[in-house]
Formats: structure tokens, sequence, C-alpha cells
């Protein structure tokens, strides 16, 4: 795969990964507590503040996807009892950790100190880490955060959040680090995570502008990589995101649209609302099937999974607990279908779009039951027709290349021709 | 019809399995119609597998009902349209159930949080039948007890406030400790009927069991625990004979139920399943729930303290699969046949976990796949009854 285009903080990017695997591989040197957790409701500030540094499986899952090795690793899990039928994040992280557990620099990614399971808007996030714990034999604190049918918090859930918080996850974390919990540290980092979170805010919410100066989909997960994983609550996710923000008010004042696969865009022909997570082992293939069109995106749920900022939502130094509670319970997939669907009609409205596409992964239930209910009561309400088109998130062999491109070829023609001129009739 | 001098007429064991049969098999619901139509007022909830408090619903005076699809009973039109191929067949049929009218029975609709699914279905119904009032249930996943304890019960007293308004009824104190000592006494009976199945399966075979558990799932829990004093009291009567079987335990199947066809076609591949997790409801808790104190909160800590490990729950600290292992041992099986729906994401997730407990307790389990339509059987009756005579050569040749 050749590389993207880089601009600054696409390269700054690069080197907080690199840095962050660097860290990871010198954990067990520097005794610094390992400690696995998901990207949809992460407690990243409060994992750091102990000195912890935090692994993402989801997102090794998906890097290996991206370099082509999660076809082996999922033929490993399969080989050793795990159903074709099951999510293949899963698989890939289960092959992964058999063969090695080699991270994308090639360093050995370390064994968890702790199991830190953000029960988030996903069911299999608990199998996921129950088979890590029986495959690693450490500690686990589970997280449960409950989920939000009518898209409200009650104070019954944000106290059982923070309950757990106080009496499981906090206790452990001293017992692993030898550190004692540090509310003023813990509040210093979520005023950075906010400072980041108002750049990102901004950054997505540049795509009402015509052109779009992003693609808030391919792009945005690019943009969303910081803080959904690792860097939210330290100064270089913070810089990262002000760089990134005076990149795309530049991009804005010179009127350009967003950086593609094959540099800067085109014109922009369709502009898009995309409901879904991507397909990770063809992902520029599959990028460029929309950008060839001339279609950009300008509001994606999935670049909402791990934290849902662009409804106002900021993480509080004030009100440390409380707020990473009510971080977690706001993440997308934590909300009620009901509470999906408005979202997305909300940005349909509010980003001028043409048109919505629903990428259906077979891998992800939480996200895929019920969409096609979500696509048709979105059309009903909007008056747009929306595309829908299905693969997996990184298992190769459910990404019909052919297929998904004369699916997008031809929901893109009809929005064409849907703005055409209604032909005169004869009087 | 049989006639005892202590108990005066008792139904034979084929009347009780007929009738058990026609209600589990009845997707027109005409069980609950008759119940509704007995006297004014009268309401039912539906909820889905796994577990719902049906003391609450029963509390607030109305019928709790299982949904558990439609089977292998019904042609899925619309519900198709619904769900992508990749997702289980439950909630196609129980969307087809709806979209037909057969649903109308129900005054509302409980979703607990079982899987991603269940949990996605209660928002596909929002959106699809807005007419029918839906509850979603979350159920506490944690490892302290005492939070979970709290939320837990916080969120049933909110559940039989909404249920309260809908059935007219105030769920009292004194009205749920009632329903908990009618639900401990069913389970109970319960009790007693996977005891004499586990003892004596030719007595009462799996298939029948199983009726008479979904029966569970329709009756008035009174009149349910009636059909189990008889059935009881008709298999202990009976003149069955043992066959030559082989002791199995089945997992996988609690959610999206196996066709009926399945359960006894592994019957007649010379296996008794002596322990299952089929219609888990009635056996979620293990012992009596306390009916003295706040019943929220008993409700709650049962829930959390006192109730089977399965794969939609939280298995905090305990190894995967040693209970499975305990089955086995308590119930002399020589094996486990893992049955679970395709694309269920519990029961799949979980099978490699406690497949790895089994092999370390060296014992031998043979995995098949279903859907609650499946309709042919051969297949499974050779893996079966393979897998049935390989036991008892291992057991002859130790």
């Amino acid at each position: 795969m050749s590389a993207l285009p880089r601009d600054a903080a696409m390269e700054r990017q690069k080197a907080l990964l690199a840095g962050y695997f660097d860290r990871l591989a010198r954990a067990r040197d520097e005794h610094r507590p390992v400690v696995y957790t998901f990207v949809p409701g992460n407690l990243v500030e409060l994992v750091a503040s102990f000195g912890a540094i935090p692994v993402l499986p989801e997102i090794n899952a998906l890097q290996s996807g991206m370099r082509r090795r999660s076809a082996d690793y999922i033929a490993v899990a399969e080989k050793a009892g795990h159903s074709e039928d099951v999510c293949t994040y899963v698989k890939c992280d289960i092959g992964m950790s058999l063969s090695g557990n080699v991270g994308p620099t090639g360093a050995v990614i370390p064994e968890p100190d702790l199991l830190l399971l953000s029960y988030t808007g996903c069911f299999v996030f608990m199998k996921w880490f129950e088979l890590l714990k029986e495959r690693y034999r450490c500690p686990v604190v589970m997280l449960h955060v409950p989920y939000q049918p009518d898209g409200q918090v009650t104070g019954a859930m944000l106290e059982y959040v923070v309950d757990q918080m106080r009496t499981r996850l906090v206790p452990e974390l001293e017992r692993l680090s030898g550190r004692r919990y540090d509310e003023a540290d813990l509040a210093a980092r979520l005023a950075l995570s906010a400072r980041a979170e108002e750049d990102l805010v901004h950054v997505l919410e540049s795509a009402r502008h015509r052109p779009s100066p992003i693609d808030a989909y391919f792009g945005g997960v690019y943009y969303i990589g910081p803080i959904f994983s690792a860097f939210r609550g330290t100064d270089e996710g913070a810089d990262y995101y002000r760089v990134l923000r005076e990149e795309v008010d530049e991009r804005l004042r010179l009127g350009q649209g967003p950086i593609t696969p094959d540099g800067p865009m085109g014109e922009e022909k369709i502009r898009l609302v995309v409901e879904g997570p991507p397909n990770w082992t063809s992902f520029r293939e599959f990028w460029k099937m929309f950008a060839d069109e001339g279609a950009v995106v300008v509001a994606s749920t999935y670049t909402k999974v791990g934290g849902l900022y662009d409804t106002g939502f900021r993480h509080d130094p004030g009100a440390p607990l409380p707020s990473l509670a009510r971080y977690c319970l706001g993440c997308y997939t934590n909300l009620g279908l009901p509470s999906r669907v408005d979202l997305l009609e909300r940005y349909i409205r509010d980003y001028d779009a043409d048109g919505f596409v629903v990428h259906s992964v077979k891998s992800c239930n939480s996200f895929s039951a019920g969409q096609l209910v979500m696509l048709r009561e979105l059309e009903r309400r909007v008056g747009l027709p929306g595309g829908f088109i299905e693969s997996d998130l990184v298992d190769p062999r459910y990404f019909s290349a052919s297929n998904v491109k004369n699916r997008l070829e031809s929901y893109f023609q009809m929005l064409l021709q849907r703005r055409l001129p209604a032909p005169e009739t004869a009087a | 019809m049989t006639t005892t001098p202590d108990s005066g007429t008792v139904p034979d064991l084929a009347t009780l399995v007929a009738s058990a049969e026609a209600l589990v098999t009845d997707i027109d619901f005409e069980s609950v119609r008759r119940w509704k139509a007995a006297a004014p007022g009268r309401r039912a909830i539906g909820f889905l597998p796994v577990w719902a408090p049906r003391e609450i619903i029963r509390a607030a005076g109305m019928l709790p009902v299982g949904v558990f699809g439609g089977g292998d009973r019904i042609e899925i039109i619309r519900g198709d349209a619904c769900f992508q191929s990749y997702i289980c067949h439950l909630p196609r049929s129980t969307v087809e159930l709806g979209l037909t009218g057969r649903l109308d029975v129900l005054d509302g609709l409980l979703f607990p949080a079982t899987c991603d699914v269940i949990r996605n279905l209660g928002g596909i119904w929002k959106l699809l039948l807005p007419n029918l009032p839906t509850r979603y249930i979350d159920v506490p996943q944690c490892d302290d007890s005492a939070v979970g304890v709290r939320f837990f019960a916080t969120e049933l007293r909110s559940l039989a406030a909404d249920f309260g308004a809908l059935g007219g009824a105030p769920v009292t104190d004194d009205a749920l400790r009632a329903a908990i000592a009618a639900y401990n006494d069913n389970r109970r009976r319960l009790r007693e009927l996977a005891q004499l199945r586990r003892t004596q399966p030719h007595l009462a075979p799996a298939s029948e069991v199983y009726l008479m558990e979904r029966a569970g799932c329709l009756l008035p829990v009174e009149e349910h625990t009636r059909l189990l004093e008889d059935y009881l009291a008709a298999a202990a009567r009976s003149t069955r004979r043992a066959l030559d079987s082989c002791r199995v335990v089945v997992r996988g199947a609690f959610c999206e139920q196996p066709p009926l066809g399945l359960i006894r076609t592994l019957e007649k591949a010379g296996c008794d399943v002596v322990d299952d997790d089929l219609v888990l409801i009635g056996r979620w808790h293990r012992r009596d729930i306390d009916t003295d104190g706040d019943p929220f909160e008993a409700l709650a800590r049962a829930f959390l303290e006192d109730s089977v490990p399965t794969a939609s729950r939280w298995s905090g600290m305990a190894r995967k699969g040693e209970d499975v292992v305990d089955a086995v041992r308590a119930s002399g099986a020589g094996g486990v046949i893992f049955i679970s729906a395709s694309f269920c994401d519990p029961a799949l997730l979980d099978q490699p976990m406690l497949a790895a407990a089994l092999d370390r307790a060296g014992i031998p389990y043979a995995a098949f796949k279903y859907s609650e339509e499946t309709a042919q059987f051969q297949a499974i009756r050779e893996q079966a009854g393979t897998f049935a005579d390989s036991i008892r050569l291992w057991s002859e040749a130790g």
C-alpha cells in the first residue's frame, strides 16, 4: 500500500504513535503497568494518572487489518476453535496473541497487568476480555456502563458507573501501580482532554462548509486516532489537535477540499453522511471508491464511537469521575436506535448532505443489527434515498470490491440524477 | 386420565405432553388470548430471552409471556427485510410475529440486556411498531455486589412503576413478595423436575422437560406449578424402561430455541440429555428468593449472587466452564453437546472457553449449529449418534 499524502498533523500523529509503541516496549523495564481496555468508554486519563500505559485491542486489530495481517491471525483463531460467525476483531486479536503479539512496529506488545473491561455499547467486549482473562490469567475490572435505550442518562446510571470506579477500579489501579489516587492530577489531564475535544469538534464541524475541507469518515478516522486511544489527556494529544485545527482552518480559508489517497480532492460533487465502521483491509481502495466519484463524507457516526463530542459533551476537570462516567455513557453505540436515527437525521440536515450510506459490517452486531430499519426510517424522515453496502472490519473474505463499487456507483448516479431538472411534460 | 385415591383425576403423560406441546407451538398465543378474555382489564407483557423479572409483571397484575420467536412454524417474509444475513434467526421471526399482528395480544414488550441483537431489537420495535409500549432492562454486570444491587434495585423499581402504570395496579412490596413466593414455589417444582431427569432420564426425557419448562413462559405461575406437579406425578408412575442411551449435557441454546425436532433427534440418536440450558429463565435462580425485607433488593441480590452462569452474564473472576464440568459430574454425563444458534455471539464466543475447561477435565464434546427453523436433522442425528457411540466405547474401554 503506498503512503497517503501527509500533512503536518499526520506527521505529528505518526510520531505520536511511534513514541507510544516505544514506551509500550519499555513498559516492563520501567515497571509501568500495562492496562488493556476498549476504545468506547476508555478511561485513559485515569489509567495514565497511575503511570500505567493503555493498550487498545481494537486498534491493534484494525492496524493488523490495514497491514494485511488480519487474514492470517483470523485463520489462527479459527483453527483454535473460534467460530467463523463471530466478531473478526476478536479473532484477529486472539490470533495475533497466539502468534506472538507483535505490534505494528515489530515490537512485542506486553501482556496485560490488568484488563479494564469498559463494557460500553458492545456485548462482545465482555466475551473478548473473558477470552483474554482465560489466556493471561490476570486481574480484570469490569466497568459496566448501562445502555441508553431512550437517550437519557439517569442519576442511577451515573451513580452506578462512578461507584464502580470508586470501589473497584481505583483501588485496583492503586494496588497495581503503588500510587494513590490523585484527583488533581486527573483533573489536569481532563482539562487537556477538553481542549483537544474542542479542537476536534471544530475540525469535524468544518465539513458544514462547501466544499468541505475534510472527509469526516475516511479522513476522520485519522483525526480521531489520538483522542480515541492513548493520547486523550496528554500535552502531545492536545498539541496535535491544535495543529490539526490550524491546518483545517487554512484549507478552509483557501477553499480547498479534503486530502484524499491521491492528493487534494477535486470537485466536491456529492456530500454524504455515513453510518457504520469502515473496512480496514481494503481501506484505501474503499476510500477511493468515494473520492473518485467526487463523494465526500461530511459527517459519520463511526467517528463518535469513542466519544460523542459534537453534541456538547466535554470532559470536566471540575467533576473528574462523574465526567468520565458521563463520557462512557454517551458513546455512540451505547445509544438506542431511535437516538442514533435522530443523530443521523441531524447530520444530514446540518451538513446539507445529498444522501447517506450505511456500511454494515458482519462483525459488529452492536452497529449492524437494526441498520436496515434505521435506513428506511431515515429515508422517510429526510426524503432522501439511502445506500446500503456490506463488508467486514478486518476479514478480507467479506470485502467484495466489485460488489461494493457497483453498489456505490449506482447509488452516486442516482443521487446525481435527482439533481437534474425534471423534463418538461407536453401540454 | 388416571384416577388415584389421593390426588383425584390426574391427566396421563401423553395428555400432559400433548397439551404442553400445543401451547408451546402456538404462535398465535391463543392461551394468552383466552386468559385475557376471561376477565375484563387483564393485560399481558411479553419478554424476550434470556431473563426477565416475571415477579414484577405478575405483581402488577399482568401475565408475563415469553416471546421466543416463531420457531419453525412461521414463514419469514417481512422480518428478513429488517436483518442482514449474518444476524441470528430469532429477531427476524419475532419481527414477523409483530408485523403479522400475532403479538397484538400483548400490552407491552420487555427487552432484556441479553446481547447486542436483542438489545437493538428493542430499538427496532420502537421504530417499526411504535404502538406497542416497549421497555429495555439493563442487568448488572459488575463485580461489586453492593453497588450492583443498589443500581439494579433502582432499575427494578423504575420498571415496576412503568408496569404499575400500564397494568393499572401499583406494584406494592406485599404484592411483589407474594409474586416472589409464587415463583419460588414454581422453581422448587422445576428443580424437582431437573432432579428426576438427572437421575431417571427415561422417566422425564429432555423433549418433555423442555415442553414443561416452556409452558411456564405462557401460563400463569400457579397453573404452571400445577402442570409440573401433574407431570412429576405421572412421570413417577410411568412404566417407561431405561434404554441403553448415553448421558449428555447440552449447552449453548439459551436464547434462540432449537426446534423440538432437534431435541427429539438427539434422543433418537441415543442421547439422554440430562442437563441443558434451554428455557433458562425457570432455572435462573438456584435457590428461593428471599421474601423478607425489601423485595426489589431481594430480586437484585438473587440475580447478582445466586443465579446460574451463562454466556450473557459477566463471569467475574471464576474460571469459565467450571460450571459445565460440575454439571457433567453431577449428572453422571459422559460428554457435552454444544448446540448453538448460528451467529449467536454469546454462545459461540463462549464455546472455546467451555471447550477448554472440558479439555482440562478430560470430558469429550461435540458441537453443532442450528437455527430455530432448522428442518433437516439427519446430519445431526448421525453426528450425535457417533458421539454417543464413542462415549460408550471410551467408558467401556475405561
